[in-house]
């Protein structure tokens, strides 16, 4: 009971949407595809729901190779970013409407319609017209039709996108808990790293039509593969820049012993790229061996209760201005210009090779109080 | 009083529709009034009122025919425009295909040409098939006209829907003609009251290929209005009633698809 991708890849009119991609879901498994826009995070989704078909490779499904079926065939339903209803059908006649095409009897039609309504929370709104609704049932009128048929697969094209912060909270913690009990596979498309954090199970990273990544989100979180992996989880982007290491001294503005970070200390002499999450950045020393830059004010956005200030350092070992992006959870105001020093601790540094292939992570720890 | 309450918006509305309805008026008018009166002195109502004017049309074959000649066509015109443009529109909103954006223009472009230049082929060719005189040969003639436009207008319409909409459907399980029929032909109804509409309008009040291509059988009402001049002269007032009742279907045909060609106009593209 599992779906794979074989070797999948699509392009169309010159242009690679999906490149031999090999997958594998488990029945009665949460999925998250987690991607930018443009990932191939849609196209995956559009051959596994078989309205695309594939380039070349296969799709297998419980054994059976599907890849040619018709979408009628698949058994599966999908739910779209837009929000999808037919709007010449009450709430209850779309919901209704695959069972009625499935030939399920009238009983058990009012059955599940009601319990699959009453699931989403919009059993009162039954005899409305989906467009009578507000965004948030226009959508849950969708996956309402898309659950009540219990199909094996059901595939989520970032649902929760157009819909407001405090909605797309609640219906994706509703999601989370529907999936639980059931044996289905989900597969749920987003863009947003905290969405593939908050609804767990296993995690895809797309980019640019291929695999990155397959593992858990928080796994992916802490330990990207590469650059690109750990773009995806980082919003503000990561802070990259380039230095060189000869014999556990990085040479910075100045020259720095890597010797008390234990996943630092060997590094080997060479070039590297070096990344810190902005919040990992302080205004002020502490007792963590940190390397302290000289640096320039160019902007501080002030975000609700959170500063994000850019800052300008002279020289990396490129011997070229760099710009850094520190993220401080209080309201701060700065002159733009002046002058001051960020500390940037040892023991949170990323390291990727030239390429960007990830070499080290920081270990783990729990988020220290600023 | 009453001038006071007729502002000057008003009161451009009000000449402007005396000014559009004055000539309905007049053929109102005319038509329940003797030709004596007519010809006789100017008056603003019929002072000798008859219905002998209608009562003549309704009772001569040679009229009523016309009318129910007219019917069969525009009716037959319909029918074959919908049954055909609909099809096509959905192949121009949903498929890419090589040409496709010039077949559309050339579809349109076939509404360029006056309907006179067709005259000559569509006479020539219905003549040795054998459909001179007949309804389909009016109806089929009127589609080179209508299809085009009928294909432009539910385009526009069908564009207007989400292609997700057709895939969500095919997801539940539609196949592809129950989807087209229950669910993609109600979501653009609106779309097709416009096309009637328009397709009836045309058809309706063509003169030239329906005169041309018909003789006794088909022959419609336009052209029966056109040859009214008897041993007597020019019956005027049946010809008024003539007239009245030609306007009557399109009054018709607007106040029940008025609500659709109001939100055509709004949504489409008309």
């Amino acid at each position: 009971m599992a779906l794979e991708l074989q070797d999948v890849s699509l392009l169309m009119e010159q242009q690679t949407y999906l490149n031999n991609i090999s997958l594998t879901f488990e029945a009665g498994s949460f999925n998250v595809l987690l991607g930018r826009t443009l990932a191939g995070k849609t196209s995956l989704l559009r051959v596994l729901a078989g309205l695309d078909k594939p380039s070349s490779g296969k799709v297998v499904y419980n054994g059976q190779d599907v890849t040619g079926f018709a979408v009628q065939k698949r058994g599966l339903s999908m739910v779209y970013q837009q929000f999808i209803n037919y709007p010449h059908l009450t709430v209850w006649e779309n919901i209704a409407s695959p069972l009625k095409l499935a030939k399920v009897s009238a009983d058990e039609i009012t059955k599940r319609v009601k319990q699959t309504a009453e699931m989403l929370h919009i059993g009162e709104y039954l005899q409305r017209l989906p467009l009578e609704l507000s965004g948030g049932q226009q959508q849950r009128c969708a996956m309402a039709r898309a659950l009540v048929k219990d199909a094996g697969i059901v595939l989520f094209d970032e649902p929760l996108v157009n819909l407001d912060y405090k909605l797309r909270e609640e219906l994706r913690s509703e999601l989370k808990a529907l999936f639980k009990t059931r044996e289905t596979i989900a597969i749920y498309a987003t863009t947003e790293a905290h969405e593939a954090l908050a609804l767990g199970g296993t995690t895809t990273l797309l980019h640019q039509g291929n695999v990155l990544q397959t593992g858990s989100a928080k796994q992916q979180f802490a330990k990207p593969i590469n650059l690109d992996a750990a773009d995806l989880y980082n919003e503000p982007p990561l802070n990259v820049f380039s230095a060189s290491v000869t014999n556990g001294v990085m040479q910075l503005q100045q020259p720095i012993s890597l010797a008390s970070a234990d996943h630092l200390a060997d590094l080997p002499n060479g070039e590297y790229q070096f990344a810190i999450r902005p919040n990992h950045i302080s205004l002020q020393s502490n007792d963590l061996t940190s390397i302290v830059l000289a640096s320039k004010v160019d902007l501080a956005e002030i975000s609700a209760s959170e500063t994000y200030l850019h800052v300008e350092t002279s020289v990396d070992s490129a011997q070229k201005g760099l710009n850094w992006i520190v993220h401080i959870l209080s309201i701060m105001s700065f002159r733009t210009g002046s002058e001051l020093e960020i500390f940037l601790p040892l023991e949170d540094l990323f390291v990727f090779d030239l390429n960007g292939k990830a070499l080290r992570w920081p270990d783990t720890h729990i988020e220290r109080e600023l | 009083m009453a001038t006071n309450m007729i502002s000057k918006r008003n009161l451009g509305m009000f000449m402007y529709l005396i000014f559009v309805l004055l000539p309905i008026y007049w053929l109102l008018n005319m038509s329940f009034k003797t030709n004596d009166e007519i010809l006789g002195q100017l008056t603003l109502w019929p002072t000798d009122f008859t219905l002998n004017n209608y009562i003549t049309i309704f009772t001569d074959a040679s009229w009523y025919m016309g009318y129910v000649n007219s019917m069969t066509y525009v009716a037959m015109n319909l029918v074959i425009t919908l049954l055909v443009s609909l099809p096509a529109a959905y192949a121009f909103s949903r498929y890419k295909f090589v040409g496709d954006k010039h077949l559309f223009f050339w579809l349109l472009s076939n509404r360029m040409a006056p309907p006179a230049v067709f005259l000559l082929p569509f006479f020539q060719l219905y003549s040795s098939v054998g459909l001179f005189d007949t309804h389909l040969a009016v109806a089929l003639a009127h589609c080179l006209f209508t299809v085009p436009l009928a294909v432009w207008i539910l385009e526009g319409f069908m564009s207007g829907v989400p292609k997700e909409i057709d895939e969500t459907a095919y997801i539940d399980g539609y196949s592809f003609g129950h989807f087209f029929i229950k669910i993609f032909i109600p979501m653009i109804s609106s779309g097709i009251g416009v096309t009637a509409f328009f397709t009836f309008m045309f058809s309706w009040v063509e003169l030239l290929l329906a005169r041309t291509l018909t003789s006794v059988d088909a022959k419609p009402i336009s052209a029966i209005m056109t040859r009214t001049v008897g041993a007597t002269g020019i019956d005027w007032g049946v010809l008024a009633a003539a007239g009245v009742l030609t306007i009557i279907p399109g009054i018709l045909v607007v106040w029940f698809v008025r609500n659709h060609v109001a939100k055509g106009f709004a949504l489409g593209r008309v």
